[in-house]
């Protein structure tokens, strides 16, 4: 046997170094959204990736070609599940496009109202889920505590917590509640003390900040060219925002900063979510101020709209109006279309093709995060594999989405 | 809104736009398919146009509607300088669904491979010089492509065969196979207990 403190040349010490392949997920708890990367390791920095999405797939537009335009609602809620309002109206306002017909006043800033407390969910649930990832369990906890806040209000509008379905072509399900706007200025300073509280554990926090800070760092030419939007892309210092550029609903009536980043890294995604989340407030706060109190929430025209239900029981006009919408479907006149709203993601764009009947004859959904995905794997090459986590974390993958 | 980049498309490929409208307040510019690349580059480098942000591609299967060519490739683009947008189209494909290739947008834009990927996936087709065509949504044993119209909706093409039961077929796992705790849906295991 030799002695072991013989002195040995450093070359026959070297371990075998080929590259070594490892499977990340599907079934990963790091890799939420139910997506596969495939890494190719030396030691423990990554020297391949490939990102394999479409373990969620459930193919959205096939379905949506075979019923009419209301019935794509309930897919819409499934799109983006963690804040299904956002897709409910940005569905809702490409359908009006094509009509050329805009929702009564009150409808819109209801919309906005409902629409930002769906992006502070979105939002919360990322940062909580990213840090919850890391190892920091508690924050998420506070987090969690925060939606369910925003969640109680949605049920009480909505009667549903997650999957509203709310959303119409030429209005909302139901008129704001009597107290709506009373619940949401109660409930959202809870809620930003809840977060205020979820951050403070963890933005002094070393080892947070150290897995963090310079992690997934991408340039702005870079995240342009791959297509980003929303969050991700103002991380890098570029403010594009739907909601300030192209104004839709009543944002433009609406004083709101964007918040940006200066580097794109992980930190800075986290940061400009945590902002935007008081930024939300501020545009609700506004909009529960301008929004009237009383005052048609939908369209009437009756080539869009239900008729009234005691019209629908008492009068054969309304009997069969109600019938043709619900069998026949809302008409939509032919040609395309692409109408974008800022979802809590990014760029959330609807191209819809219409032949003129109740049925969609193509619906086409621009998932914001389908693009941020694909930024992934220039994101974690050449980094070490315990960053794939919070980077996959901050690019928040939602599989329905990206998936569709 | 921004007819200005139809005009200046138009100027500069003459013939290759087929047609332009503006329909819904959507500019969009149908492209000859050979000079699909040529168009795009001009888009993005123009300093006037400036297309610098990738929105969009998908496509579109007009065989319901007996247009010839069968395929729309649909691109939506954006500048962020000048906060224009337009859509370019072009129209790719045989009846049967061969011959729709075109050329690939990711030397142009590095945003188009996973989408270019996808419209293969979804619509089968081919987009010339993309580094890596391959399927992203469905796995790698799919038969088909399943948004074209002549796929069936209903098709189904499970990758674990289904099993030959009494009124037709059942689902791969029985219920007693698999978690005990699961849903006992199967009419057969209520008549069994």
């Amino acid at each position: 046997m030799e002695p072991l403190d013989l002195d040995i040349e450093e070359g026959q010490l070297e371990l075998a170094s080929e590259p070594m392949m490892l499977n990340m997920g599907p079934a990963h708890p790091a890799m939420h959204g139910t997506v596969r990367i495939v890494l190719e390791l030396s030691g423990e920095t990554i020297l391949k990736a490939d990102v394999q999405i479409g373990y969620l797939h459930r193919g959205f537009e096939k379905m949506c070609e075979r019923g009419n335009w209301s019935q794509i609602f309930p897919y819409a809620d499934r799109l983006n599940y963690v804040s299904p309002m956002l897709n409910n109206v940005g569905f809702s306002l490409a359908v009006e496009k094509m009509l050329g017909v805009t929702v009564p006043e009150r409808c819109q800033y209801y919309r906005v109202v409902l629409g930002e407390l769906a992006r502070i969910c979105d939002h919360l649930i990322c940062n909580g889920a990213m840090a919850m990832e890391l190892g920091a369990f508690t924050p998420f906890l506070y987090f969690a505590r925060a939606r369910e806040v925003i969640w109680d209000i949605f049920e009480e509008e909505t009667g549903a917590r997650v999957t509203h379905s709310f959303g119409r072509v030429g209005g909302m399900a139901k008129p704001p509640s009597a107290d709506f706007k009373e619940m949401v200025r109660a409930g959202v300073p809870r809620v930003l003390a809840l977060i205020g509280e979820g951050e403070k554990l963890l933005l002094k926090n070393r080892i947070f900040l150290d897995r963090v800070e310079g992690v997934g760092r991408i340039s702005s030419a870079d995240a342009l060219s791959l297509g980003w939007t929303g969050v991700c892309l103002r991380s890098t210092g570029i403010p594009y925002d739907v909601r300030k550029s192209h104004p839709y609903l009543v944002y433009d009536r609406l004083d709101f900063d964007v918040p940006v980043g200066t580097s794109g890294d992980n930190y800075d995604r986290f940061m400009c979510r945590s902002e935007e989340i008081r930024q939300s407030w501020r545009i609700i706060e506004q909009a529960l101020d301008q929004m009237p109190d009383s005052g048609p929430v939908d369209l009437t025209d009756p080539r869009i709209m239900l008729p009234p239900k005691e019209e629908v029981y008492s009068t054969i006009e309304g009997t069969i109006q109600h019938f043709k919408i619900v069998m026949e479907g809302i008409k939509v006149p032919a040609g395309e279309c692409y109408s974008y709203t800022e979802a809590g993601n990014g760029e959330l764009g609807f191209y819809l093709v219409s032949d003129g009947s109740g049925t969609p004859y193509r619906v086409r959904i621009r998932p914001p995060c389908f693009a941020s995905v694909q930024g992934l794997k220039q994101l974690i090459t050449g980094q070490m594999i315990a960053d794939v986590v919070p980077t996959f974390g901050s690019l928040n993958m939602i599989g329905g989405e990206c998936d569709h | 809104m921004s007819q200005k980049v139809l005009d200046l498309l138009q100027a500069k490929l003459g013939s290759g736009v087929v047609e332009t409208h503006s329909q819904f307040g959507d500019d969009t510019a149908v492209i000859e398919p050979a000079r699909w690349r040529e168009a795009a580059l001009f888009l993005r480098d123009d300093p006037r146009l400036a297309m610098n942000m990738f929105v969009d591609l998908c496509a579109v299967d007009y065989l319901a509607m007996n247009v010839e060519p069968r395929f729309e490739v649909v691109c939506h683009l954006r500048s962020l300088q000048h906060a224009h947008r337009v859509r370019i189209k072009a129209r790719v494909g045989a009846e049967d669904g061969t011959e729709a290739e075109l050329d690939s947008l990711v030397p142009v834009w590095r945003g188009a491979d996973w989408f270019e990927r996808e419209t293969f996936d979804m619509m089968g087709i081919v987009f010339r010089g993309h580094p890596d065509l391959r399927r992203i949504l469905m796995y790698p044993e799919f038969v088909g492509h399943p948004l074209r119209k002549d796929y069936p909706a209903d098709k189904i093409q499970p990758l674990v065969e289904f099993r030959e039961g009494t009124q037709g077929k059942l689902a791969p796992f029985g219920p007693d196979e698999g978690m005990s705790f699961g849903r006992q849906t199967h009419d057969y295991s209520r008549g069994e207990n």
